[in-house]
């Protein structure tokens, strides 16, 4: 009997034809590929891109030097050195981010108590020599100067589910 | 013994212990804050509420006695329910600041909110802000994190017998901090660190450095002084970040003296040595090890061919490790030449061939806590040996008489039964054993009769010798002065005598970290490894100044801070034609004296043992790699013996010298030396005596250089001190600074009036940059009005 039936299946095409089926749906239908980089995809405000360091609207640095962010990254992405500044507060002297070993799982911005460390809505970066993938600390202060008020908004659309 | 039952579990107790000290032996775990073993017992915490049954109440077990039957409940509804709200209590004004406090990850509190704490503060009122007070250099203060547990204001005063730290106010207005603004200086001061269960007291030179999860523990023994104490050395890549203590009940308890702690500070610093150097035409040049070693071995060989063996010495640091002054004085005594000694800070040797086999303190550290009467003889044993005179002071407090003769009435923070403060430490411990042998109405002890013969004991004397004679557990110490006074030898006839007579047991309190290791391991003229007699006679580091020897091996020493004779230290260096010198450091005196610098790791960074005071051997690894080239001590005389063509210099492993040592030393530590007599021949010389002995943060290189330990009061000024009669006499009073000369040299330094010290004597410390060059200790002095 079931010798039969699958005799019967091969001899009308039906899986091709169910298959082109699928094929022709799509053909035909509505398209949702992203002409990128003419077109972009919508992006969520807790997107996890390249990260930045924030500041304070005084322009003091966030960060400080708790080293849970280093603590806690699975792909021990992170290098933090602390000491303690002449004002007497604690801060980093280096805080370095590798980006090739980042799996960008978001956990520093989790961890971080004061929202210093964030990953940001930016994907589009590249390298060219090595080493530039390396975050220092300046380069991440500098993405989070540039974009703060992005991030900061992001950070408030999500306020309300953290 | 009672039984008594925990959580459902019977437990026999003794009757009248406290509550939590059965449970933690029982393996029964209650939360606490303020309770501490070695603390007494304040119960300000409530952390330790535990349910009792047909209590009204739930009861700190830190402060409820164990009674027949009684029935606790440790987890109970009732019990943890009590537990929460005293947490809730204790974060309300804890500020939440976990982030940036060096405590974070080790803390106490932390550990408990998360075992008892709610997620969510009820708290919404504003939270009690406190000043931070200046404790010094070396502890760092954050006052709003105190939940006042007031372990650390316990600590002070009953361990390290000062009463700096104070919780003045009431309530709400309670606050830790010193009762004037100074800064905390006890030597012990370091230890309210770790008792501190929150981030309130934290390390100033740890400071934001690093977090505790980061850090690998390691193990070292600390070689700054005769107690051994065992450390926890925190690494974090490689480096050195903090020390804290290594619990050994029968060592350093749970303790650090400031100096083991901070000590590791100056690893880094500038003056440390980290490529080998060679002089060249009088100016420094930066080598390679092989180019170093071979023309220290070229050195050394020069010396022996045009002089012979005999003109070569070598003087080792007392904090050396045991493999080191073994390789040492094999290499020496290989050379043909028995001229070793590490006893840079001692200056009669007469009795060295009757000494026991090592300078021991005749008893076990923890014994001191036992004891019911104790002559201290010349040495301030709290900053010279400050673990073993927290433990005396354990026995003050149980009521034994602790009796202080010295020089200087140095301030032991522990009360003291009987005080004699005289320039003739002598003479003054004749009197004490001429009242001794009064009181037991016996014969002089031989050779002692003509001394004896025509003293009358003073009140203090007798009272002194009456005490040793009545304690059921009695001992005579020597301290650093009196080892280093010029008639040590007949100290230590009369100490013995003393102790013989009346029962009581002698110990020295040896001036450096690794004494007894280095006479175990032949360090010194006239024994061999294992106390063995010489078969050489070679000389003491002061026959060797005088005989103006040609060649020296310095091993981890700068002469003129190291040598209690400075001057001796400095002619010698003068006269030698050339000067190896295997160090971690480099100064400037160093560097005009030697000729080839090879650099050697710290104790940190190598491994070795190290034989403490009670003979207690303890091994340690290394923690860390040595910067730079600096290579272990033991490989550098490893070399520099297959250089030398030496026989047996083939050890690949530290272990390898160990075992070999091992074998020879035996038990040789039974070895308890005979009785030395002599005629007591010594006076002290016409004039002002100028007294001298290591201050705390001078005794090594390497703690010379910790600058934290520099800015702490301990830290010696050069200040001439003397009491205002001897000024007077010496037509000084009022003056403000003063000519001091000795031997040949001057310095001019300030002046000041010191109530404590004895009269006719001056009191200027050696290893001082400023007392360079200056002569020995107990030495006629002059002295000259400058103003
Ligand atoms: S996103 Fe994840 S992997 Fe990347 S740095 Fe942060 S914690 Fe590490
Ligand atoms: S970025 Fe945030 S989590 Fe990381 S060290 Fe700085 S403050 Fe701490």
């Amino acid at each position: 009997m079931n010798a039969m039936v699958q005799f019967l299946k091969s001899l009308t095409l039906k899986e091709l034809r169910s298959g082109m089926g699928v094929t022709g749906r799509y053909f035909f239908g509505k398209k949702f590929t992203v002409q990128y980089p003419e077109e972009r995809a919508p992006q969520s405000p807790r997107f996890r891109g390249l990260h930045a360091q924030r500041r304070y609207p005084n322009g003091e640095e966030r960060c400080i030097a708790c080293k849970l962010c280093e603590v806690i990254c699975p792909a021990m992405a992170i290098d933090i050195e602390s000491e303690q500044r002449a004002d007497g507060t604690r801060r980093t002297t280096r805080y370095d981010i590798d980006l090739t070993k980042c799996i960008f799982c978001g956990y520093c911005e989790e961890a971080c108590p004061v929202d210093a460390i964030v990953e940001t809505r930016i994907y589009e970066y590249h390298g060219e020599q090595r080493g530039d993938l390396l975050m220092t600390k300046e380069k991440l202060l500098a993405v989070g100067d540039k974009y703060e008020a992005q991030i900061a908004a992001d950070r408030a659309a999500d306020a309300k589910y953290r | 013994m009672v039984t008594i039952e925990i959580n459902g579990k019977p437990v026999q107790a003794e009757q009248g212990k406290m509550l939590i000290e059965v449970a933690d032996e029982a393996g029964i775990t209650i939360p606490r804050f303020c309770y501490h073993s070695k603390l007494s017992i304040a119960a300000s915490c409530r952390m330790c509420l535990v349910e009792v049954e047909k209590a009204p109440k739930p009861l700190p077990a830190c402060a409820t006695p164990v009674n027949d039957g009684m029935v606790v409940h440790t987890r109970s509804p009732r019990a943890i329910s009590a537990q929460r709200s005293v947490m809730e209590f204790l974060l309300i004004n804890h500020p939440l600041d976990c982030p940036i406090c060096d405590q974070g990850g080790e803390c106490t509190l932390q550990e408990m909110a998360l075992g008892y704490g709610k997620d969510i503060s009820r708290y919404s009122e504003a939270k009690r802000v406190v000043g931070n007070p200046d404790l010094g250099a070396l502890i760092a203060t954050d006052m709003n994190r105190c939940i006042h547990c007031t372990r650390c204001v316990r600590f002070g005063q009953e361990l390290a017998g000062v009463m700096e730290l104070g919780a003045p106010g009431r309530g709400e207005h309670m606050h830790i901090s010193t009762y004037m603004e100074h800064s905390v200086d006890s030597e012990l001061s370091g230890n309210v660190i770790d008792l501190c269960p929150v981030g309130a007291l934290t390390s100033k030179p740890f400071r934001y450095s690093a977090r505790p999860w980061e850090l690998t523990a390691h193990f070292a023994v600390s070689p700054h002084d005769c107690v051994g104490s065992n450390m926890r050395v925190d690494v974090r890549r490689g480096k050195v970040m903090r020390v804290v203590p290594e619990a050994n009940q029968i060592v350093n308890e749970e303790w650090l003296a400031d100096r083991d702690r901070f000590s590791y500070t100056a690893l880094n610093h500038p003056e440390r040595l980290t490529v080998p150097m060679i002089k060249q035409d009088g100016q420094w040049q930066e080598t390679d090890w092989d180019t170093a070693l071979t023309r220290a071995a070229e050195g050394l060989r020069d010396i022996v061919q045009r002089h012979g063996a005999e003109s070569l010495g070598a003087w080792a640091a007392y904090g050396a490790s045991t493999e080191e002054h073994y390789l040492l004085q094999r290499l020496m005594r290989g050379l043909g030449s028995a001229n070793v000694d590490h006893r840079l800070r001692q200056q009669d040797f007469r009795d060295q061939a009757a000494q026991p086999a090592y300078p021991s303190l005749g008893q076990a550290i923890a014994d001191l806590e036992q004891l019911d009467a104790v002559l201290l003889v010349g040495g301030n044993i709290r900053k010279d040996q400050p673990l073993l005179a927290q433990r005396l002071r354990k026995a003050a407090r149980q009521g034994a008489k602790i009796m202080q003769l010295d020089a200087v009435g140095h301030d032991l923070a522990m009360p003291l039964a009987e005080q004699s403060i005289v320039a003739d430490l002598h003479s003054e411990m004749l009197g004490v054993l001429k009242a001794l042998v009064s009181e037991k109405g016996e014969a002089a002890p031989q050779g002692l009769g003509e001394a004896l013969a025509a003293l009358e004991p003073s009140e203090t004397q007798r009272a002194m010798a009456s005490a040793l004679l009545a304690a059921p557990q009695a001992s005579v110490f020597l301290g650093n002065l009196a080892a280093a006074h010029p008639a040590a030898a007949e100290l230590r006839q009369i100490a013995r005598e003393l102790a013989k007579l009346s029962g009581a047991r002698f110990g020295q309190l040896a001036e450096g970290g690794n004494s007894a290791g280095a006479w175990l391991a032949g360090c010194i003229p006239h024994r061999e490894a294992g106390a063995k007699p010489s078969t050489q006679a070679g000389m003491d580091w002061l026959q060797m100044c005088e005989a103006g020897l040609k060649g020296y091996l310095l091993h981890g020493i700068e002469p003129e801070l190291d040598c209690i004779d400075s001057a001796a230290a400095r002619r010698a260096m003068n006269q030698a034609d050339f000067v190896v010198a295997i160090s971690s450091f480099a100064g400037e005196g160093l560097k005009a004296q030697a000729d080839v610098l090879l650099p050697q790791a710290t104790f940190f960074e190598s491994a070795g043992s190290y034989v403490n005071a009670e003979g207690h051997w303890q091994q340690a690894r290394g923690c860390v790699a040595a910067p730079g080239e600096a290579r272990p001590a033991w490989k550098i005389l490893r070399v520099l013996g297959n250089l030398l063509d030496l026989n047996g210099f083939e050890y690949t492993s530290v272990e390898a010298i160990h075992s070999e040592m091992q074998a020879l030393f035996g038990d040789v530590a039974m070895l308890a030396g005979e009785d030395w007599q002599a005629e007591q021949s010594w006076r002290p010389p016409e004039g002002l005596l100028r007294l001298a002995s290591h201050p705390i943060y001078r005794v090594d290189a390497m703690v010379r250089r910790a600058e934290p330990l520099q800015a702490t009061r301990d830290a010696e000024q050069a200040v001439l001190r003397a009491n205002p009669a001897t000024l007077d006499v010496n037509g000084l009073t009022g003056a403000t600074q003063a000519r001091l000369s000795q031997g040949g040299v001057s310095v001019v330094l300030p002046l000041c009036e010191d109530e404590t010290v004895a009269d006719g004597v001056l009191l200027l410390p050696s290893g001082l940059d400023e007392a360079c060059g200056l002569g020995a200790p107990f030495a006629a002095v002059q002295l000259e009005n400058v103003d």
